[in-house]
């Protein structure tokens, strides 16, 4: 182990000594949650991805859902003598410590696509999506859509209490405001599943008059709008005309439903935070400039124009 | 035989007041809630909606019965579900016919309860700790089987398990009724319904009076998994995509819930298939009540640990005697035996 760490240390020497490190010797360290859900698979493919075209050496590891995991494998990356760590916190508490250490060692750590509750000078930054920038991105493109004809709206929710329910519920209902023609009519949680979206749908179509008092159906995830389209079309209606589905996340079976015209358009929050966390990290590198503490990632509309077949197979590959 | 009728409906009447309570209540508050009509050459409306959305706890919950009839519980049912659904979605995909299909998924939910079953009756672990394994490890193999995504699928036949209709009802109506009346028929009409209560009651006494309970046992987790696996077909199906990460989930809570409100001890022994079906039906009639009632979904857990606490305390011993003793003829209204002097 001493050997390596002196090792380790000699190599972080010479790479000083010989001027600045350019990309293609760059060693990062990414830490990441573990397989949670299909998104988190493509943002590990995508970071692998990212790294590779840059000629970044990335270490990955895998935490399984834990957060001992992950404080151990940044450990490790410190005695390695990384340049980087990439860091996906399995929860917001608990990192103090651990990045303090990171810090002494000062390599910078850069967070991946959720944020923890640690003094903002423990890490250099931040890249994340805006979940309530993503609702009112979905929210506008409703607006302009029926364009001032009156519209009842459903919303499948989120896990309650989930802070992607309740911001992306609080960013479509900014969008809504102001627009009275637009009126949310139900609102109930389908906890993100693709079954429970289907149950709650049916409810919905049976209260409302088999679904014609509907015009849209808002879903905080793609998931629970193709559970509803199928509770739509079971019902004897045509998703995506009789009643509008737009969602959010931008997973590769929404497209197709969107190439077959039952669904409307998707709000992409996007797995590639390492390109943009990797940009960051080579402009601190070259002239020592910080970049800002949060850097936002952008929430891509997509709609049925945006020929969804060909994001469908882009998509696919990427372990969604 | 009328009373046998009798005898059964007095066994039931708890559970039928409580689900009569609930469809009455939910009527009052949505109005349309009773309606029914012919949609598409099938029975279309919420009460046709209960019955299709509980099949999964219905079938979970038969098999239940019989588990916790021998003293025991099974906690894998959940993760067996999501197992055999995505062995069913993996095997439809890779290009097998659909009686290839379902006949392996079958087999996997069989093979599930032969292992929980070995280690119950073979191994004598105790049974909330032997599917404990499965319920943690059964998740990660179905993971495994899907690789961590929704494994969509087309096929029609698959697809009609979850979505078609016979006989103008729902396809997963008409499985769980023939299932369930299967398996009730199999335990009452023979004796084997008897021999499994006998084991409930005491495990010991059984085997020594010449039952056979290590099979008895193993048989008892079999249904289970069986049961499951039909469950995780249905699910499956009804979604067209097996997904690993929530099919199932929580579900064996709800199926052993539903045995309890079916009046079925969990200290085992006698038992209702029937009773508990109707538990599944009641648990399944507050989930559609509150969906149609349109209250903000942070009531939804509160409303309905509400009314579950009012069913179970409908049916506890205390309650009855209780009631039993409001209900005597009052001491005071008789004369005494000095003042009739």
């Amino acid at each position: 182990m001493k050997f390596v760490k002196a090792l380790a240390s000699a190599t972080i020497l010479a790479a000083c000594t010989f001027g600045t490190a350019s990309a293609a010797d760059l060693v990062v360290g990414f830490s990441q949650i573990g397989s949670e859900s299909g998104w988190r698979a493509a943002e590990t493919t995508l970071t692998k991805q990212q790294a590779e075209q840059r000629g970044i050496d990335l270490k990955f590891a895998d935490a399984q859902q834990k957060q001992e995991n992950q404080i151990k494998a940044i450990r490790s990356f410190i005695a390695q003598g990384v340049n980087a760590i990439l860091l996906a916190p399995v929860v917001a508490t608990g990192w103090d410590e651990v990045l303090q250490e990171a810090k002494d060692a000062e390599i910078p750590v850069i967070l991946l696509d959720r944020t923890v509750d640690a003094n903002k000078d423990l890490y250099m930054t931040a890249v994340t999506s805006d979940l309530v920038h993503e609702g009112s991105v979905a929210g506008k493109w409703l607006v302009d859509t029926v364009a001032g004809k009156p519209c009842n709206v459903v919303e499948l929710q989120g896990t309650t209490g989930s802070s992607p329910a309740i911001d992306r519920k609080k960013g479509f209902e900014q969008a809504l405001s102001g627009h009275d023609n637009l009126k949310i009519v139900r609102s109930q949680t389908g906890d993100f599943t693709r079954t429970k979206g289907k149950e709650v749908m049916e409810s919905f179509l049976k209260a409302e008059d088999g679904g014609k008092n509907i015009c849209a159906l808002y879903a905080h995830n793609d998931d629970m709008a193709v559970g509803a389209i199928q509770a739509i079309k079971e019902a004897g209606l045509k998703p995506g005309k009789d009643i509008l589905v737009v969602s959010i996340d931008a997973v590769p079976d929404i497209f197709q439903a969107m190439a077959a015209g039952e669904a409307n358009a998707t709000v992409e929050l996007t797995p590639n935070m390492a390109g943009p966390a990797f940009d960051a990290l080579a402009a601190y590198l070259k002239d020592g400039k910080e970049p800002p503490k949060w850097i936002q990632t952008e929430s891509k509309l997509y709609t049925q124009a945006d020929d969804p077949m060909k994001v469908y197979e882009e998509k696919k590959g990427l372990g969604y | 035989m009328t009373s046998t009728v009798r005898t059964y409906l007095a066994r039931l009447l708890p559970q039928l007041i409580a689900l009569t309570m609930i469809l009455a209540a939910v009527s009052i508050v949505f109005p349309g809630f009773l309606s029914l009509e012919i949609q598409n050459g099938r029975l279309y409306g919420s009460l046709i909606d209960i019955l299709n959305r509980g099949a999964p706890v219905v079938l979970l919950a038969i098999g239940m019965t019989v588990v916790i009839a021998t003293k025991g519980i099974d906690l894998s049912v959940g993760a067996v579900m999501a197992i055999c659904g995505a062995t069913a979605a993996s095997l439809i995909t890779s290009g097998h016919s659909l009686a290839e299909t379902l006949l392996v998924t079958i087999a996997v939910g069989i093979l599930c309860g032969i292992w929980n079953g070995l280690l119950v009756a073979v191994l004598d672990i105790q049974p909330i700790i032997a599917t404990l394994v499965l319920m943690v490890a059964g998740r990660g193999i179905a993971q495994l089987i899907t690789e961590g995504a929704i494994l969509t699928f087309n096929d029609p036949g698959l697809s009609f398990i979850g979505s078609g209709s016979f006989a103008g009802l729902p396809m997963p109506v008409v499985i769980w009724l023939a299932f369930g009346i299967i398996v009730a028929l199999l335990v009452r009409q023979t004796a084997l319904g008897m021999l499994i209560e006998a084991i409930g009651v005491n495990r010991q006494a059984s085997t020594l009076s010449g039952v056979l309970t290590p099979v008895l046992l193993i048989a008892a987790y079999v249904l289970s998994g069986l049961c499951a696996a039909i469950a995780g077909v249905i699910a499956a199906a009804d979604i067209k995509g097996a997904d690993a990460n929530n099919a199932g989930l929580w579900l064996e809570l709800d199926a052993i819930l539903a045995v309890v409100v079916g009046g079925t001890s969990l200290l085992g022994g006698r038992f209702s298939i029937a009773a508990s079906v109707l538990g599944a039906i009641i648990i399944q009639a507050i989930n559609t009540g509150i969906l149609l009632s349109g209250f903000p979904p942070e009531f939804n857990l509160i409303i309905k640990a509400a009314i579950i606490v009012f069913i179970l305390v409908l049916q506890s011993p205390r309650f009855h005697t209780a009631f039993a003793f409001l209900k005597m003829p009052r001491a005071t209204a008789k004369p005494t035996e000095r003042e009739a002097k």
